[in-house]
């Protein structure tokens, strides 16, 4: 009898702490956004709102500091858009590829190679973009420094392809057999099926697998501070160097003297940057979703 | 244009985009291994850097990242797997449940240089750790938790319910069937996942950049709260920021840093297949 009790009181605390720890990945979220207030709220009290949003210049460390990220965000939004122009197309034609063309051998070794790009450290990407693609582009558009916009597109559209690839292949493997035996049997050829009946059937697990490739550009820091030339000003041409949120937040934390208005801008930034990916995720979430059913 | 013809074109065009992903990913690799190669000695890997870096090896930024990985999946592996029983074992669909997924969704898309603004608040400012291996692991940590979480959902529903229906008609308790007829079987599934976990914990740079990594620290740590370099903050050191670094050196670093992760994911490849194959329901 007592042993069961024991048993009881041991069941009691093992679910409780399951409980517990499911609980926890909330936490750690609100955990986030408190400390990112707790640290970035108090740049507010000298800049508002809108001059840090909407504010041209980015000196932080000038006398007296400037905390405009509009050329922070512009920076980011190039890149960003860059890298989707390239990453989409090709993303999304690779995994019909791999989900209906290529044979059952090919697909393994093309889902692993996929996996492999995943798993490359961003700092590597980083590394061989600034070594390779940087001079490269430099001699190719005979400009003063390869470390440009435009390379940061480049490098950062291969980081994304893993992403929209794998997402969107699943959103592709996922439409019914049904759809495809209907329309062969209308007399449908194989790539008709593919572009007009499946493609469009799994537009919403696309659209997530897009989204979700954007915010993984978005958020990437290292292998952008690497190529991008880290120049702080509005961008004027994609062949420009320039810097994003995220490379600003890197590479000025060392220096910012902590509970400083620059350590709480920095924090501020990490703020928005939370947002913009919280947005976008919770939206590819529901795509995701919808996919789904 | 006739059908059969825009297919060809069609499936061309498809084969080559697949190209462009795939091929960049074996020049990249071959790019490292060749260069890279020539810097690789047991003086590399096996002793302290010296000269500022110029010379030497790379001994304290490999196991720094050795510590920061193991620190990261000490406190990610119980928390993540507890998680995922949670969602897939006791909870029923309710606003609780669905509020985890989307904590879990949206803990997964932080940017890691947040993670690192967070660890930096949190664990070396609030906590007083300072810049150390506890701090650095604790941010990784949380970081891979979605990872973690995630693979052991997808391991834990894999189960066949019939095993829990069994289990539990024969008088077994609720623990007692997780415990025994679904954990063993998913039990490959979580290791993938949490192989996985450790690979990006070592590659990552940004997270660990104000908690704990050190710029030249030619010594090796030794508690947890000593700061310690890394290896991927190390390629990082030497590809931007000292001038005169020999070029093999940091294709080397970089071959050091690539073979390890590249293992990690291979290990975690293989885990799954083994056990897709001898599945056998």
């Amino acid at each position: 009898m007592k042993s069961s009790q024991a048993r009881k009181l041991k069941e009691w605390v093992i679910e409780k702490s399951i409980l517990l720890s499911g609980i926890f990945s909330v936490v750690f979220v609100l955990l986030i956004f408190l400390f990112l207030l707790r640290e970035g709220l108090s740049l507010f009290r000298g800049v508002s709102i809108g001059d840090f949003i909407f504010g041209k210049s980015w000196y932080p460390i000038s006398q007296p500091p400037r905390f405009g990220i509009l050329p922070l965000i512009l920076g980011s939004l190039l890149v960003t858009l860059g890298a989707a122009a390239i990453s989409v197309p090709i993303g999304i034609a690779a995994a019909l590829f791999i989900a209906e063309i290529a044979p059952q051998r090919l697909k393994e070794i093309l889902k692993a190679g996929i996996e492999l790009l995943a798993a490359i450290p961003s700092v590597v990407i980083g590394f061989i973009g600034m070594i390779t693609l940087g001079p490269w582009i430099k001699n190719f558009f005979n400009i003063p420094t390869g470390l440009t916009a435009l390379t940061g597109s480049v490098t950062l559209a291969f980081m994304a392809m893993p992403t929209i690839v794998s997402i969107a292949e699943d959103a592709i493997t996922a439409v019914p057999r049904q759809y495809r035996e209907a329309a062969i049997a209308m007399g449908a050829t194989k790539w008709q099926t593919t572009w007009r009946i499946v493609a469009r059937a799994a537009r919403p697990g696309m659209v997530a697998a897009v989204m979700l490739g954007i915010g993984r550009v978005i958020g990437e820091t290292m292998a952008v501070m690497m190529v991008t030339g880290n120049a702080a000003i509005i961008p004027r041409s994609i062949l420009q160097p320039v810097r994003t949120l995220t490379a600003t937040i890197a590479a000025e934390m060392g220096e910012s003297v902590q509970g400083g208005p620059h350590y709480a801008a920095l924090f501020a930034i990490g703020i928005v940057l939370f947002i913009i990916t919280f947005l976008i995720n919770g939206v590819a979430d529901l795509y995701l979703h919808r996919s789904r059913k | 244009m006739n059908p059969r013809y825009s297919q060809k074109i069609a499936f061309a065009v498809l084969l080559l985009a697949t190209l462009l992903v795939v091929l960049p990913v074996v020049i990249i690799l071959l790019i490292i291994m060749v260069k890279g190669a020539s810097a690789i000695s047991w003086d590399f890997l096996f002793s302290m850097p010296r000269d500022g870096m110029a010379s030497g090896g790379i001994l304290p930024a490999i196991l720094g990242t050795l510590y920061l990985v193991l620190g990261a999946i000490i406190f990610a592996v119980p928390l993540g797997v507890m998680a995922a029983i949670y969602l897939v074992e006791y909870s029923s669909d309710n606003w609780l449940s669905r509020l985890v997924k989307l904590a879990i969704v949206n803990l997964a898309g932080v940017p890691s240089v947040v993670y690192g603004l967070f660890g930096l608040g949190i664990f070396v400012t609030f906590f007083r750790f300072g810049a150390s291996i506890l701090s650095g692991s604790l941010t990784l940590g949380i970081m891979i938790l979605p990872v973690i979480i995630t693979s052991s959902r997808e391991a834990l529903e894999s189960v066949p319910q019939h095993f829990r229906t069994v289990s539990l008609s024969l008088g077994a308790s609720h623990w007692q069937t997780i415990r025994h007829s679904v954990l063993p079987h998913a039990l490959p599934g979580i290791l993938t996942g949490m192989i996985l976990g450790l690979g990006r914990a070592a590659g990552e740079t940004a997270p660990i950049l104000f908690t704990v990594a050190a710029f030249y620290l030619p010594r090796l740590p030794q508690s947890i709260f000593d700061q310690t370099m890394a290896l991927p903050y190390h390629l990082y050191v030497i590809s931007t920021q000292v001038p005169g670094i020999a070029e093999n050196v940091r294709y080397g670093t970089a071959l050091v840093l690539l073979t390890l992760v590249l293992l990690l994911n291979l290990a975690a490849i293989l885990v799954r297949s083994r056990f897709r194959r001898n599945k056998k329901w």
